[in-house]
């Protein structure tokens, strides 16, 4: 994989703002309705990071992603995304948002779906066929990726919940993106991929030092891949290394509550203690 | 139409036949109206499937049916009341975006009162029931020079918008959360393609007429659609059988004194009948998991 220039660099412009940074919320805070989702969110994150955020159901894990998006204002404070106020469209960000799995008879291949991430956006016919051809092969070279080329000619409703997940992740990889948004990706998914998922998406984004902000409702798949974990409960959000965050002592200042993290043999996190508190009626 | 079958007979020679046919100016109109409405339908109709908007698509002509009944009760040219009143009920329906679906309710509250509409802008035109059937059931074998150029023009209009919209549009159709967090503006895209959608089903309407518009815009996408994966094949697919089911349904009409709205529905219906009865046996018979390509 050619390494660009644009890859994790630290460098200062002349605004002196810091464009290593992939992520910077400053005192930011999101209200919807009246309703304050989170406070007070003061979140750095470096180009390259592997982040997984976490948080009971209706916390504003989704939230956080709409504001990075540029789909969702702030109601205080400042956001940055890769140097830049957060705007509709930016191709740098990858995103693969929170869905249901397709209709069995969406009528699309697998690699159709992929060269959305290419073609999407581009009005009129390909009149030149080197590029057209370019952009196969790139489409061809990120199944290989994400190794779904064996189901990449078949329609898409008809493959299982991973292979969808390993093709919308393909989408969301083929144009290069610095930052990768993607939300709830493990749901829906039996164990091995839940596993296997994360894992795909830790080497890739590696390969290209893309940052990567995983939104999960459980860790414990993560745990091997992640580098800092943004946690969200009550309308508080702390970022930190997984040690440092989910610990009975954090866990309980941030939702204000006694909580307790318990660990397992297999080192594997519970949070106990929280089935009044997190039983939300809605999702995020 | 009456006397059409009574010039000709059918001699098994396809050549002299259709060479005897298009020696009537009013079947080389019909032929080339035909191919122009169908091969418009077979584009449109795809991303019509795609996009479940069969319905909106239907309420769209009945619409129209009000706009081109009050066109004739001021003695207007009935094509053009039906492009104000669908284009209109288009953009309506646009803005409403991805809130139209679960809407059927509302729009076929809507379409029966447009219908009523077309009632009494019928009584108010104290002409013939002709004009009503014509429109209800179209009247491609009654379609003039100045129809044909108008529904030339129409056609490769909608045909540019298409291919211009195509990629963005497909994205949008298939996956509208991630395409609209990607930049693709999927709001204007609805507006536009409804629009698209008006002007294709105005034209179509002259052919099929208003009751039978699903025959031209939804049964050849659907077929399409059960058997390609791709959008590109399907959509050619598609303006083949559009194209196939227009044509053959004019032919047969020249011979049998019945009308060609009947043939093309019947044609269209046949087929998606017999493809959906293939895609039910074939594995069967061949043992292999069914995937289509």
């Amino acid at each position: 994989m050619i390494s660009e220039s644009r890859v994790g660099k630290t460098d200062m412009t002349s605004e002196g703002k810091n464009v290593g940074l992939t992520v910077s919320l400053q005192d930011a805070a999101v209200q919807l309705e009246n309703r304050m989702i989170w406070d007070n969110a003061n979140i750095n994150v470096e180009q390259g990071e592997f982040i997984a955020v976490v948080g009971p159901n209706g916390s504003g894990k989704s939230t956080l992603l709409r504001v990075l998006l540029g789909l969702q204002h702030l109601s205080k404070g400042h956001v940055q995304v890769l140097g830049e106020t957060p705007h509709r469209g930016n191709q740098a960000i990858g995103y693969v948002p929170q869905r249901r799995s397709f209709d069995s008879d969406v009528p699309i291949r697998g690699r159709d779906l992929v060269m959305f991430g290419l073609e999407g956006l581009l009005w009129g016919f390909a009149l030149s066929r080197p590029s057209q051809r370019r952009r196969q092969h790139l489409v061809e070279e990120t199944l290989i990726s994400v190794e779904a080329v064996a189901y990449a000619n078949r329609p898409v409703g008809k493959l299982s919940g991973g292979e969808q997940q390993r093709l919308v992740l393909a989408q969301a990889l083929i144009g290069k993106p610095r930052l990768l948004l993607l939300d709830e990706p493990l749901a829906n998914l039996d164990l091995r991929n839940q596993i296997a998922i994360p894992q795909l998406v830790a080497k890739l984004a590696r390969a290209n030092c893309t940052t990567v902000l995983l939104v999960t409702h459980d860790i414990n798949p993560l745990l091997p891949v992640v580098n800092r974990v943004i946690y969200i409960a009550k309308g508080n959000i702390v970022i930190g290394k997984p040690e440092e965050v989910i610990t009975t002592e954090t866990l309980s200042r941030l939702y204000d509550a006694p909580v307790e993290v318990v660990r397992d043999s297999n080192g594997r996190l519970f949070v106990v203690g929280l089935e009044q508190e997190v039983a939300h009626p809605h999702e995020d | 139409m009456a006397i059409s079958y009574l010039v000709t007979g059918f001699s098994w020679n396809l050549l002299s036949d259709i060479l005897a046919q298009f020696q009537y100016a009013f079947m080389q109109h019909a032929y080339a109206a035909g191919a122009i409405v169908a091969i418009v339908a077979g584009v449109v109709g795809y991303f019509v499937v795609l996009r479940s908007l069969s319905f909106a698509g239907h309420a769209l002509s009945h619409v129209g049916f009000a706009g081109a009944t009050g066109a004739v009760a001021l003695g207007v040219n009935p094509i053009y009341g039906l492009l104000v009143f669908t284009v209109s009920g288009a953009m309506g329906m646009g803005v409403l975006g991805k809130r139209i679906y679960g809407r059927d309710v509302a729009i076929g509250i809507v379409l029966a009162w447009t219908l009523g509409l077309g009632v009494l802008f019928l009584s108010l035109y104290s002409g013939y029931a002709t004009e009503a059937y014509a429109l209800l059931f179209g009247e491609i074998l009654g379609i003039s020079q100045t129809d044909l150029i108008a529904t030339l023009i129409a056609g490769v209009v909608t045909l540019i918008a298409m291919a211009i919209m195509y990629r963005p549009l497909l994205f949008a159709s298939i996956d509208s959360d991630v395409a609209e967090a990607r930049g693709v503006p999927v709001r204007l895209l609805s507006i536009l393609f409804m629009v698209v959608l008006a002007i294709s089903v105005s034209e179509a309407v002259q052919v099929v007429g208003v009751l039978l518009i699903f025959a031209l815009l939804v049964t050849p996408p659907a077929i399409a659609e059960r058997l390609t994966a791709r959008p590109a094949r399907a959509i050619a697919l598609s303006v083949t059988l559009a194209l196939l089911f227009t044509w053959v349904g004019l032919f047969i009409s020249f011979y049998l004194p019945y009308p060609v709205s009947f043939f093309i529905t019947t044609l269209a219906f046949g087929t998606y009948l017999g493809v959906r009865l293939w895609i039910f046996v074939r594995p069967r018979f061949a043992n292999v998991s069914p995937q289509s390509v």
